[in-house]
């Protein structure tokens, strides 16, 4: 049977990380289709129609699929789960918000946030925010699977012609609404796809000395990432958050300044390639995942860093 | 209104966690145990909802070995009134324990439940989704604000793009993220008192469901180390070293 994938996207576009799911999906099966729930999403499914390893899209129209109402989601998609033996999507807020509901429904034991997919059946999962590494293998004859997008690499974006077939709603729920979303707009690269990364942590000591890097965010073209200390502080908003409970992050080039590394940071960020710490504290835990440490006061290190940047003939965008 | 709070008991989040050398699990034996961290942010939503005048009663419910009560009698020193354990003797899948809460919620009749939105030690965050589902109740994930309204919730939850508001009709389930509040200490005296707060203790299987795992875990190893590091001395250095040696910049 083949395998089922629910598309995340903004009604105009796809978002990234599905076409890391893409990938990761057809792994478990070559026979993928792909499910786009939404308002007037055309050009979604025409998108991911163009992606080769795509064999099928089905697309529901409705209103009220223009925001991600899990319950509205669920009884869409139950109705199609009937024909696939595997209902895939990311383990991002969305996936992780949406899956349970399906797979209860479906009497199936979900498997979260797979890193590798050995067999149809059986997968590698982090655990323990990451200090384990669980081989497991799913019994249920349905499976019900989220994937981490950064352990995937996207899949290609053209090339394919996949047929794309209209189906028709399935009933809303009257008893969740949705009121508002505060998007946080920013010309920078999205977090959880960045090359590079450059955090703050409560070393910052307030909001608007992460202006520090955000000046260095601007020269490397990096995303900027924060502790969930820094969040909790108040310093930056929550969508900057790295972390067992917030973003994981694999970029090229991760800097951490100002933060000591708890378990839970470096859930978020340890497989990253290549790791800088700035602290002042030696013994901070960053430095036993650091590839390069600099124990240093960031407050001084920070602008010597930009203008050693700025010394630089080239950077690499 | 009347709370069920579901609380899980996890080794402490500031432990560094060891794998076991037969590959069957991580080392739990003589490990510090302790609430996992959301569900305190849960007991403590719950509490200050009682507080404001807007809850008349708490229940803690934790289902686990016989140690997991610890978990409850936290959850009655910090404001929870009264605790149900649900004893079982091996780790279970969230599904199974969805299906056990599904039991318990037909019998207590809460108008809400509160849980943590994930469990730091198997990472699944899926139980509060889940037993929405079996419930058809509707479900508000990730919560960082709460506020009660007429017989709804309007909840502020944590997405990757920032923040999303929904209203959830009552009853309803809650999952709660870290920064919904500061969950408090039990002072000496209430933890005094909790001891005097009824436990109710059931058995899983006199619940008649089926929480037989479906996922077989074939092994449990350590994730591959991260190669030793250097210290730099100086920015300069560590521009340099970034430019010529990583190649990233």
């Amino acid at each position: 049977m083949s395998v089922l994938l629910i598309a995340e996207h903004n009604n105009k576009e796809v978002r990234p990380f599905t076409y890391n799911a893409i990938t990761a999906a057809s792994q478990i099966n070559e026979d993928l289709h792909v499910l786009v729930l939404g308002h007037q999403a055309d050009d979604v499914a025409k998108s991911l129609s163009e992606v080769p390893n795509v064999k099928k899209i089905i697309h529901v129209d409705n209103e009220i699929y223009e925001n991600y109402i899990a319950e509205n989601y669920t009884a869409a998609i139950i109705k199609h789960a009937e024909s696939y033996s595997h209902i895939v999507s990311s383990a991002n807020t969305f996936g992780k918000n949406l899956m349970p509901r399906i797979a209860a429904l479906l009497d199936t034991s979900q498997v979260s946030d797979i890193i590798k997919v050995i067999s149809e059946d059986t997968f590698l999962r982090p655990i323990y925010a990451g200090n384990a590494f669980a081989t497991v293998k799913s019994n249920d004859k349905k499976k019900c699977v989220t994937i981490r997008p950064t352990s995937f690499d996207p899949a290609d974006k053209s090339g394919g012609s996949a047929k794309i077939t209209k189906s028709d709603p399935a009933e809303a729920s009257s008893s969740t609404k949705f009121l508002k979303k505060e998007e946080v707009k920013s010309d920078r690269p999205e977090l959880g796809t960045a090359r590079i990364v450059i955090s703050g942590g409560r070393g910052m000591q307030n909001g608007e000395n992460f202006k520090l890097i955000s000046d260095i965010a601007d020269k490397l073209n990096a995303a900027i990432g924060a502790s969930r200390a820094a969040v909790d502080a108040g310093y930056i908003t929550n969508d900057h958050q790295v972390g067992q409970t917030g973003k994981v992050v694999v970029p090229d080039l991760y800097i951490a300044v100002g933060i000591s590394g708890a378990i839970q940071h470096l859930a978020g960020m340890k497989e990253s390639k290549v790791i800088v710490a700035i602290n002042k504290d030696g013994e901070a835990p960053i430095f036993s995942v650091a590839d390069y440490g600099l124990e240093a006061d960031l407050f001084e290190a920070l602008p010597q860093f930009l203008s050693e940047l700025n010394k630089l003939n080239t950077i690499q965008k | 209104m009347k709370i069920l709070v579901a609380v899980k008991r996890v080794i402490d989040y500031n432990v560094q966690i060891r794998v076991k050398e037969d590959g069957s699990g991580v080392v739990t034996d003589n490990v510090k145990m302790s609430t996992n961290p959301p569900d305190d942010n849960a007991i403590e939503e719950a509490v200050k909802i009682k507080e404001a005048g807007k809850a008349k009663e708490i229940v803690a419910i934790t289902i686990g070995e016989e140690k997991a009560q610890e978990t409850v009698r936290k959850a009655l020193a910090v404001g929870a009134d009264r605790g149900i354990h649900v004893k079982v003797d091996n780790v279970i899948e969230p599904l199974a324990v969805s299906k056990i809460l599904k039991k318990i919620v037909e019998k207590e009749n809460p108008d809400l439940v509160f849980m943590g939105k994930q469990a730091i030690d198997d990472d699944c965050n899926q139980t509060g989704q889940m037993l929405a589902a079996l419930l058809n109740w509707p479900q508000a994930t990730f919560a960082s604000k709460i506020e009660v309204k007429d017989n709804a919730l309007e909840v502020t939850r944590e997405i990757d793009e920032g923040l999303e508001t929904i209203e959830v009709n009552v009853p309803a389930i809650v999952t709660c993220d870290l920064r919904l509040n500061e969950p408090r200490y039990a002072s000496l005296p209430n933890i005094m008192k909790a001891k005097k707060k009824p436990i109710e203790q059931l058995n899983a299987s006199d619940l008649g469901v089926d929480i037989n795992p479906r996922i077989e875990q074939i092994k449990v190893e350590e994730p591959p180390k991260r190669k030793a590091g250097i210290k730099v001395a100086s920015v300069e250095e560590l521009v340099q070293k970034l430019k010529n040696e990583a190649k990233v910049i």
